[in-house]
């Protein structure tokens, strides 16, 4: 095979992919921070274990945590509709799938987190008369989001990777721009080696910084 | 679950149990315990393994909230039972914060440098600013002989280093009265005795104890009166001399006597 590579044609189209990067970087941070203030929540519900709440919030996560994110985003955007009776627009019906897929998932690593400090440490706050809240926020906290920090980088990492789910829906995330970009061009070799490459930029740093804080936070 | 105006209790008592019972489950641990603690006095509470002694230690400060009974420290008393609603957090926190403890193993806070883990109870639950808290921690640790060590975090400690930071942290709230649950029982027998010295000097001082404990010459030395633990029931309570050199029940005698034959 003798295949005449040639990505100089793509700077034409370095303003369609500038923004479907911005779309995946966005989405990523957006969703991410989403999901952890609502992974966060359903932790701390739980942790109340109360069975009233922990068994519609384990139903939630396990949901979310066993069905594919494609068919979450395709049912929230062709089905929910329609029990709301609300018409979503993609990158809301993207959002919300997103979220809440990575909330499950934050969930999990928050509370696995706190229920992972040593009852010693509640014990010696209480003992000195600290309130639930305070024990959390001085005590508990600080200990278990150091151990939090490799799961839920490596859970960023993934969330980054869900967005290029984004396309069918069509919302111009890094993907989509690829295949606009490949229809017009029909040079699909380069166009989507490209989209890797970005991909692997962004993403190659997080996953380093994942490992080495893995190694320093573990001794 | 009222704290109440101490009633007509001795104006020297500074703890009182009154028929406390816990179970955990269908099992319980303590059955009708009453025990009491003048002003300055030091309790050694001794027994086998599994006897209740943690657990009673740990209801003094509500850290476990007893089935029934009564608990007062000094002028704050809590009674339990079936009348009465659980206590409210709020309600615990102030009553744990008049109570120092020590733990078996330390629970220092690993995040925290070591005169930080001694400001901790003064800044966070008493309000206090952080240049007076850190004084109060700092003469502290010059109490128990660890001023240098104000810096350090937890992980570069010796055992016995740890263990007087721990008692340091606790004294920090300025608690009326100091529970130790087996607080040289994690150590190397070498540690052991700078920790016993930080608890003798304590005493001498007139602080109000409860020492729960397996250093059997400790107990008979340093408390005043000596309450021998089996099965969740007291067995036999006295003058810590007596009751350790010469016990008059037969379960404490043969208690007493592994360590007699291991020479206290
Ligand atoms: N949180 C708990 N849940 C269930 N059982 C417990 C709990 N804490 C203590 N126990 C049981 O209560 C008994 C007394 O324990 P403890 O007070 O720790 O004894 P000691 O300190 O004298 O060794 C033991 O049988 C122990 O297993
Ligand atoms: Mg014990």
């Amino acid at each position: 095979m003798n295949y005449e590579w040639d990505f100089s044609f793509l700077l034409q189209y370095k303003g369609l992919i500038a923004i479907g990067a911005l779309y995946t970087i966005g989405f990523t941070i957006v969703t991410a921070i989403a999901g952890f203030v609502v992974g966060g929540l359903i932790a701390v519900a739980r942790l109340a274990n109360a069975r009233v709440v922990t068994i519609p919030l384990l139903a939630f996560i396990e949901i979310f945590r066993c069905t594919p994110v494609l068919v979450q985003l395709v049912w929230i955007y062709y089905a929910l509709p329609i029990v709301i009776g609300v018409e979503l627009k993609p990158a809301t019906a993207a959002f919300i799938a997103l979220t809440l897929y990575g909330a499950s998932f934050f969930a999990e690593i928050i509370r696995g987190g706190i229920a992972s400090i040593d009852t010693g440490q509640w014990d010696a706050g209480r003992a000195l008369g600290m309130r639930r809240a305070a024990l959390m926020r001085r005590v508990v906290l600080p200990q278990a989001l150091k151990r939090m920090i490799p799961p839920l980088v490596n859970q960023v990492v993934l969330q980054l990777k869900n967005t290029s789910l984004l396309s069918v829906l069509a919302v111009p995330d890094l993907l989509y721009q690829g295949q606009l970009i490949t229809s017009a061009t029909y040079k699909p070799l380069e166009v989507y080696t490209m989209i890797a490459i970005i991909y692997f930029i962004i993403l190659f740093p997080l996953t380093t910084l994942a490992h080495g804080l893995e190694r320093r936070l573990a001794r | 679950m009222t704290t109440q105006a101490v009633r007509a209790m001795p104006e020297t008592t500074m703890i009182a149990v009154e028929h406390v019972r816990k179970a955990f489950g269908p099992v319980p641990v303590l059955k009708d315990i009453s025990l009491s603690v003048p002003k300055g006095g030091v309790l050694s509470l001794i027994g086998p393994s599994g006897s209740g002694k943690s657990t009673l230690l740990r209801c003094l400060n509500l850290l476990t909230i007893p089935c029934e009974g009564t608990i007062r420290i000094g002028s704050h008393a809590m009674r339990f039972g079936r009348d009465h609603r659980m206590p409210r957090d709020r309600d615990l926190a102030a009553f744990r914060s008049t109570v120092g403890m020590v733990f078996q193993n330390f629970n220092l806070f690993p995040h925290m440098s070591v005169v930080r883990n001694v400001m901790e109870g003064p800044v966070t639950v008493l309000g206090q600013g952080r240049d007076e808290a850190r004084d109060l921690a700092v003469g502290l640790l010059d109490k128990v002989g660890l001023r240098e060590k104000a810096d350090a975090y937890p992980d570069r400690l010796s055992g016995g280093q740890k263990q007087r930071v721990a008692i340091a942290r606790a004294l920090a709230m300025k608690p009326e009265v100091m529970l130790f649950d087996e607080a040289t029982s994690a150590l190397d027998p070498e540690l052991v005795g700078e920790v016993l010295n930080v608890v003798r000097q304590l005493a001498s001082e007139g602080m109000t104890m409860v020492l729960v404990t397996h250093e059997i010459a400790f107990a008979r030395d340093v408390a005043d009166t000596c309450v021998f633990m089996r099965d969740g029931f007291v067995v036999e309570e006295g003058p810590a001399r007596q009751v350790i050199e010469d016990p008059q029940q037969a379960a404490t005698k043969a208690f007493l006597s592994h360590f007699h034959k291991a020479a206290v």
